[in-house]
């Protein structure tokens, strides 16, 4: 019996010390872990990570695992899945894909400080070694695409479906403003923000509410664009989109999307994580670095000469953007820059 | 532009049949509730009925193209959710609130396990098209054709549903069978009235109407369907019932009341005239909450609402 709860004590004390201290990986693949607060297919923010990851899946095979616990909104919901990822040991980069998250994982990176974590949208890294973090100049795009729906309203009256007014979401709006407004002084640009993330008849009650008022061009961002969609798909209006490609889905109201490529950040990550940094570092997605792609939708209902023009303008306006004489937000209100690690 | 001008532009005939297709969700899932709360149950899992009625909905006319097919599969899943939920509310007698929430659980994350298994990415469909009524659609004084007569069948339907549940409860043996059910369980049950039966029946009811309050988002104002799609509205549904002090037209009051501040904000941003987000969104709320107030205090409440019946308790 005194045996039987000596090994008892042995193995609870053993077992103990595995929490406390978690094993790294010890093989040669690297393990990420993320959550996202809404789903892998929402056409929008949680898809644009999903999407790289499982780019970077297919890339590097064997070498690459990734886990992906998708729709936790609710940090609390969040904050489990990290911790348990964080103390398993298992990840090499544990990432919070959403900016709510930021306070979670500044109280578990100083907890976990062997544990790489990354979080985004935003550049703050708390001044932790094992935190990055890594935003998107979303106004550039915005731009963009602002200033072809200018080109492409007949009536002048472009309206833009917006869910919160903070991070990449309020960039994209603000950046298509002002790509609106420097294409064609004269038109009409207007916003609603509807105060959701998913809120998907109220969304479409706005874009409705903008066709009833003249608009001809919509545009929009977050994953309860595709309610706006099929408003600017029923009406014959334009669709531009932000975050992820929703061509399918837009079908011959798409003309383009800003697609965020997070595989560019995550490849210098996982390269940093490789050599040692765990963190430390903010990175941005531009057009500059290739974390920003303009995509021509393949179904847009455009003529070919339109088309054609369509293309030449996101060329001319990407060479414009990158070399500084298009600056598409005052710096004020625009991304801030990558700052490397100290 | 003057006051007059400012006014003119925001109250528009656009607004106006906005305000009746944001209600129609709201109508069908509170009347429908209307029927299980006057018979003593309260239903908080509405919402997760309506998720599940409305990929229930989406996926069938995906599937066969058919809207009546569509409509028929939210009613059926909606009524086997409604028994479920009176399985375990009347014969299980569990804590209505709790289970509820249960439901709605449940519903939430079927209703995406499902579509991400089964469709994957968000699709449009062909959902049912306004029906322009002969006659009366072109009417053009303030704009009454539009708002009234140039609606979807579902839109039609849901405010149908007012003035018929109204009859039942009113006019007919079984609408007094669920207010006797409702507010004296024992003394109905003394004059044979199965209170079982009574509560599974509008149990089922409530239901297949929440079914059918998610397939109106999903088939016939948004042809489309995503995840949480329903957004939190069968809890507003639920909500709008004591608002409507449990009779179907203060419901639908309550209903129009809450979309049409909804619609106005919307239209008021469509136009231009720039206020704050943050107030635009709270203002159907806090006006309906306003209104709650001021709508009297007389309650119609039924008095065995949530009270399980135990024969000779």
């Amino acid at each position: 019996m005194r045996k039987g709860l000596r090994f008892l004590a042995v193995g609870v004390a053993a077992f103990g010390l595995v929490g406390l201290f978690p094993a790294a990986a010890q093989d040669d693949v690297f393990r990420v872990a993320a959550v996202s607060p809404s789903a892998t297919n929402d056409l929008a923010f949680s898809q644009s990570m999903f999407d790289a990851l499982t780019m970077l899946d297919e890339e590097m095979g064997d070498a690459f695992e990734f886990t992906f616990q998708e729709g936790t909104f609710v940090v609390d919901d969040a904050a489990v899945a990290l911790r348990d990822w964080a103390s398993s040991g298992e990840y090499d980069l544990v990432i919070a894909h959403g900016s709510q998250y930021g306070s979670v994982v500044e109280e578990l990176a100083a907890e976990f400080p062997e544990v790489a974590f990354a979080w985004g949208t935003d550049v703050n890294t708390f001044d932790l070694p094992n935190v990055s973090a890594y935003t998107v100049a979303a106004e550039q795009g915005g731009y963009i695409n602002g200033a072809l729906a200018a080109m492409l309203s007949e009536s002048g009256n472009i309206g833009v479906i917006g869910p919160i007014e903070v991070g990449d979401a309020k960039l994209y709006v603000d950046g298509f403003v002002s790509g609106v407004n420097a294409t064609d002084p004269d038109a009409t640009v207007n916003v609603t923000y509807i105060q959701s993330f998913g809120d998907v008849p109220l969304a479409t009650e706005a874009a409705t509410a903008f066709v009833s008022n003249g608009a001809d061009v919509l545009s929009g961002t977050a994953q309860m664009v595709v309610g706006p969609i099929g408003v600017a798909l029923e009406d014959g209006l334009w669709w531009f989109g932000t975050q992820s490609s929703q061509a399918e889905l837009a079908a011959e109201s798409g003309v383009s999307f800003q697609v965020y490529r997070w595989d560019v950040v995550l490849r210098d990550l996982i390269a940093d994580i490789q050599e040692g940094t765990l963190g430390g570092e903010s990175y941005v997605l531009t057009l500059e670095n290739g974390g920003i792609e303009m995509e021509v939708s393949e179904f847009t209902g455009l003529d070919e000469e339109t088309l054609a023009t369509v293309e030449d303008t996101i060329a001319s306006l990407t060479e414009g953007i990158i070399s500084g004489d298009i600056v598409p937000l005052p710096s004020a209100e625009a991304t801030p820059e990558a700052t490397p690690a100290s | 532009m003057n006051i007059l001008e400012v006014l003119g532009s925001i109250f528009t005939a656009s607004v106006a049949a906005a305000t009746l297709r944001l209600a129609t969700p709201y109508l069908f899932a509170a009347i429908g509730e209307t029927f299980a709360q006057r018979s003593g149950l309260l239903n908080l899992g509405v919402d997760g009925i309506m998720l599940m009625g409305a990929f229930s909905a989406f996926y069938a006319v995906l599937m066969t193209g058919n809207l009546l097919v569509g409509l028929a599969a939210a009613m059926i899943i909606g009524g086997l959710m409604g028994l479920a939920m009176a399985f375990i509310s009347v014969t299980l007698k569990a804590q209505q609130g709790i289970s509820g929430i249960g439901l709605y659980l449940f519903g939430l994350g079927m209703s995406e396990l499902l579509f991400q298994t089964l469709v994957g990415t968000p699709k449009s469909i062909q959902g049912f098209p306004p029906i322009y009524i002969p006659g009366l659609s072109d009417i053009q004084f303030l704009g009454i054709g539009r708002i009234f007569f140039s609606q979807n069948i579902l839109v039609y339907l849901a405010f149908l549903s007012v003035p018929v549940s109204a009859f039942i409860f009113n006019r007919t043996n079984f609408g007094l069978k669920i207010r006797a059910v409702g507010q004296n369980p024992a003394a109905a049950d003394a004059m044979d009235v199965s209170v079982t039966r009574v509560r599974y029946a509008t149990q089922i009811i409530g239901g297949v109407m929440a079914g059918v309050a998610g397939a109106s988002l999903s088939i016939a104002l948004l042809d489309v369907f995503q995840q949480n799609l329903t957004g939190g509205m069968g809890f507003i549904a639920v909500a709008l019932v004591y608002f409507g002090r449990w009779k179907p037209l203060g419901v639908m009051l309550g209903a129009l009341l809450f979309s049409f501040v909804n619609a106005l904000q919307l239209q008021i941003s469509a136009v231009g005239i720039q206020i704050p987000p943050e107030f635009s969104t709270m203002a159907p709320y806090v006006i309906t909450i306003i209104a709650l107030v001021f709508a009297g205090k007389q309650s119609e409440r039924p008095t065995a609402l949530t009270v399980p019946f135990q024969r000779g308790e």
